[in-house]
């Protein structure tokens, strides 16, 4: 009898698939972003409108709902592909957009040239995403299908080659050669330690048990990264089929993905993904037909930061609170119910079946010598691109926010970029020339972390800035290491009086010294990395501790206790009356020459009046330090 | 906060049925109270009592996770509950300011929920949406860039639609406004 293999099997299910995704090129296809960032803006009831005016007009179109492109910036975000065109994506698409398109696109032969952001297929008439200047930066490895996929359908992402490094793995290649292969690629795990890959796995796979674990960290707790959660919601594929072939390697037959129960939307997506494996036979019992067994299962996280910590995590899951151990035993040799444990992040997974597939040359043909592939970032702050980005390793900090982020809006000064979240730097405009690797960014005094990019203009204050993360990861400690829990109280303390012009500059030497024992005396790297932000502030923006210390003046007037708000008697109008209502404790009033002023004793400094002050006068003003001017 | 009426008989239904559901392994802690607060809404301490006898663990273990990990509450959530997101974006640009000006409102600190339950308070970690930062859930309806008087908007619609539907429970709104100089 012909034994039908892996790859066969796997033949099979490609074809079907493809007739399924060409089947639906034949009439117009309407993608839209439906990732969180989508959602948020407003991507339901754009959706509703394409439906509704669809269904009026009687015409012949599929909706499908996909992931994020990373463009953030634009949601919400519609591609329409229509035979005969290439295919168009439209950025901030709001019903109006919606109906004009259905019309003037659907209906008629008018793409709207105008409102399309870009082509996706190459064309003679309009620009596509190479022609983005983005575009000579970036290489899409884990996002490549990101957006472009339907992330409920698993035809759709086996369409695009899904579950062929699988096939492959378990017809063509033993457990060690895919370590061999996983090391040579030089992949380093990508939740911020840097920790290779092949070496973690070849360690869990030589340690004998009958019983052990995957684990997929999807504890995104870094406030400003939402990377892994797109990664999930925009094609989930991905990281299963990740996690299937290392389950092979080490020969774990159970998986856990651990996620935040923040991301609602990611949660429902991967219980859709799991369940449509699951139908296909891609996870249960022999796997394409091979002895390999193997199950996933969703693990939600309750929120707690330094749950991203290994130890912490299998803590969580067992039921316990989420206090890191010290370490060896290794995860890989016991960790989940004692058992050998693989435990990798969710970017990590999603590269695997890439390198299986395409080989390691290819990975190690990307990135840098000691960074070798992609780095994927959440751009965000005072950036013009806000979004997703995936760049080489080595890609410089300057090219990534003033050439693909496109630089600071609002013709603002560029002060620093905050890299790493709460573990992480500030590194001023000097630093922006490093290159984005795991060491030298270490270096610099930032880390890698999990990819939170945070630009910062002339009006983020850095000690308000650095008081922030350090608010943050006090307050998520867990407790077990002195230093961490009280060493970064008392610098919160510290901060917190610098912050209202009430510090000594012996407070710095202080900072300095308990930020250096935080390190040396806790056990993880919550604690190892919480003074980062303190320390680069320090090392880079030193003037501006002092000058609120020195001169209780905050230099981008942001620390409410050393500004106040002041309405400029030259350019106030008489004749607008816009602050005194915007005011929300009546603290506006109107002088007796007409002219408006703000009674300081009533003021709460909410910034409503200067955000309402009419361009043209522009009259409302802050001033640091918080002293009158004299009439 | 003391129990409503009959939340008692509620708490102690639910919380069985749960516990029958899942079984009484350890590792079953976190799942169960998970549960036991989407149901409730929050964790009250009879719950959490009931929690421990079930799975045979101490109270204090299951008060010690319920306060360790930042996804379990003790007040009851509000009719409507406003989420303030806090991620680096939003804090950047006035998150904090948005929070106090709630707070100024409804007269409650952040992680609070107003006498009368109708509304609540409380900071989130990023939601994801840092383009319109500074970013609030209102429900689960997300408000981009909000400024104190899209809070008082925000606030004047609940008031509005409350006293829309009070008026039409026979209710005129001049008999409510007396009763809040009452109060």
């Amino acid at each position: 009898m012909k034994v039908i293999t892996a790859v066969e099997r796997y033949t099979e299910l490609k074809t079907k698939a493809q007739e399924k995704v060409n089947s639906l090129q034949d009439k117009p296809l309407v993608r839209i972003g439906t990732a969180t960032c989508g959602l948020a803006a407003g991507a339901l009831q754009v959706k509703e409108t394409f439906e509704e005016e669809i269904k009026n007009k009687g015409l012949d179109v599929r909706i499908q709902e996909v992931g994020c492109m990373g463009h953030c910036y634009a949601e919400p975000l519609a591609i329409i592909s229509k035979p005969g065109f290439p295919s168009f994506c439209y950025g901030k698409v709001d019903e109006g957009l919606a109906k004009l398109l259905v019309d003037s696109f659907l209906e008629n032969d008018d793409p709207c040239y105008e409102y399309a952001m870009v082509a996706l297929e190459p064309n003679d008439i309009f620009p596509t995403f190479t022609d983005f200047p983005r575009d000579a930066y970036e290489k899409k490895i884990i996002l490549e299908h990101c957006g472009f996929i339907d992330p409920g359908d698993i035809e759709h992402y086996i369409a695009h080659e899904g579950y062929a490094a699988l096939a492959k793995a378990l017809e063509e290649m033993k457990p060690e050669e895919i370590i061999s292969e996983m090391t040579a690629s030089g992949l380093r795990g990508r939740g911020g330690a840097g920790f290779p890959v092949g070496k973690k796995w070849s360690l869990c796979k030589d340690t004998p048990d009958e019983v052990k674990y995957i684990i997929c960290n999807a504890d995104e707790g870094d406030p400003g990264a939402f990377m892994d959660r797109n990664v999930l919601e925009s094609n989930p594929h991905q990281v299963i089929e990740g996690m299937l072939i290392s389950a092979y390697t080490v020969g774990a037959e159970k998986g856990y993905i651990y996620i935040r129960n923040e991301y609602p939307l990611a949660i429902q997506r991967i219980e859709t993904a799991l369940e449509q494996a699951r139908e296909i036979g891609l996870l249960g019992d022999s796997i394409f037909g091979s002895p390999f067994n193997f199950d996933l299962e969703i693990f939600e996280g309750s929120g707690a930061f330094v749950c991203g910590e290994e130890s912490a995590l299998v803590s969580s899951m067992e039921g316990k609170m989420g206090i890191p151990q010290a370490r060896p035993p290794y995860m890989a040799v016991s960790g989940f119910r004692g058992r050998p444990t693989v435990l990798n992040n969710v970017k990590t997974f999603a590269y695997v079946p890439t390198i299986i597939r395409k080989g390691a040359d290819y990975f190690k043909s990307v990135g840098t010598s000691d960074s070798s592939g992609t780095a994927v970032f959440t751009l965000v702050g005072k950036v013009a691109n806000t979004g997703l980005v995936e760049v080489p390793m080595g890609t410089t900090l300057r090219q990534l926010i003033f050439d693909i982020g496109e630089g600071i809006p609002a013709e603002k000064e560029f002060k620093a970029v905050q890299i790493g979240g709460p573990s992480g730097g500030c590194l001023p405009e000097t630093k922006l020339d490093i290159p984005i690797d795991f060491d030298s960014l270490a270096e610099a005094g930032a880390i890698m972390g999990s990819g939170g990019l945070v630009v910062l203009d002339e009006d983020d204050c850095m000690v308000a800035i650095a008081r922030y993360f350090l608010e943050f990861t006090q307050q998520e400690s867990c407790g077990k290491c002195t230093f961490c829990r009280l060493g970064t109280k008392h610098m919160l303390d510290i901060l917190t009086r610098i912050t209202q012009g009430k510090g000594e500059m012996a407070d710095l030497e202080i900072l300095q010294e308990l930020a250096e024992d935080i390190k040396m005396g806790s056990l993880c790297n919550l604690g190892k990395t919480a003074p980062n932000p303190i320390l680069t502030t320090l090392r880079y923006f030193r003037d501006e501790y002092e000058a609120h210390i020195l001169e209780g003046r905050c230099p981008a007037c942001m620390c409410k206790d050393l500004i106040l708000y002041y309405i400029v008697p030259e350019k106030c109008s008489k004749l607008c009356n816009v602050c005194v209502g915007s005011c929300p404790v009546e603290a506006i009033y109107t002088r007796e020459d007409g002219l408006k002023a703000i009674d300081q004793e009533k003021c709460v400094k909410c910034d409503n009046c200067l955000k309402t002050c009419p361009p043209e006068h522009d009259a409302v003003i802050k001033l640091s330090p918080p002293v009158l001017p004299e009439d | 906060m003391t129990l409503l009426e009959g939340e008692r008989e509620v708490i102690l239904k639910h919380v069985k049925e749960i516990l029958d559901d899942r079984g009484t392994s350890r590792e079953n802690l976190i799942p169960v109270l998970q549960q036991v607060q989407d149901k409730l809404g929050y964790l009250p301490d009879l719950a959490m009592q009931k929690i421990a006898a079930g799975l045979d663990i101490p109270t204090v273990d299951v008060y010690g996770i319920a306060t360790f990990y930042n996804q379990f509450r003790m007040n009851p959530p509000g009719d409507h509950q406003f989420k303030v997101c806090m991620g680096t974006a939003c804090y950047m640009v006035g998150g904090n300011i948005a929070i106090e000006s709630f707070e100024r409102r409804l007269e409650i600190r952040e992680g609070e929920t107003t006498p009368d339950r109708k509304f609540s308070l409380e900071r989130v970690a990023c939601v994801g949406c840092c383009t319109m930062a500074p970013v609030v859930l209102v429900d689960e309806e997300v408000e981009g860039h909000v400024t104190p008087t899209r809070v008082d908007g925000i606030l004047l619609a609940f008031e509005t639609e409350t006293e829309k539907e009070e008026g039409k429970n026979g209710e005129g709104i001049e008999e409510k406004e007396e009763r809040r100089s009452d109060a």
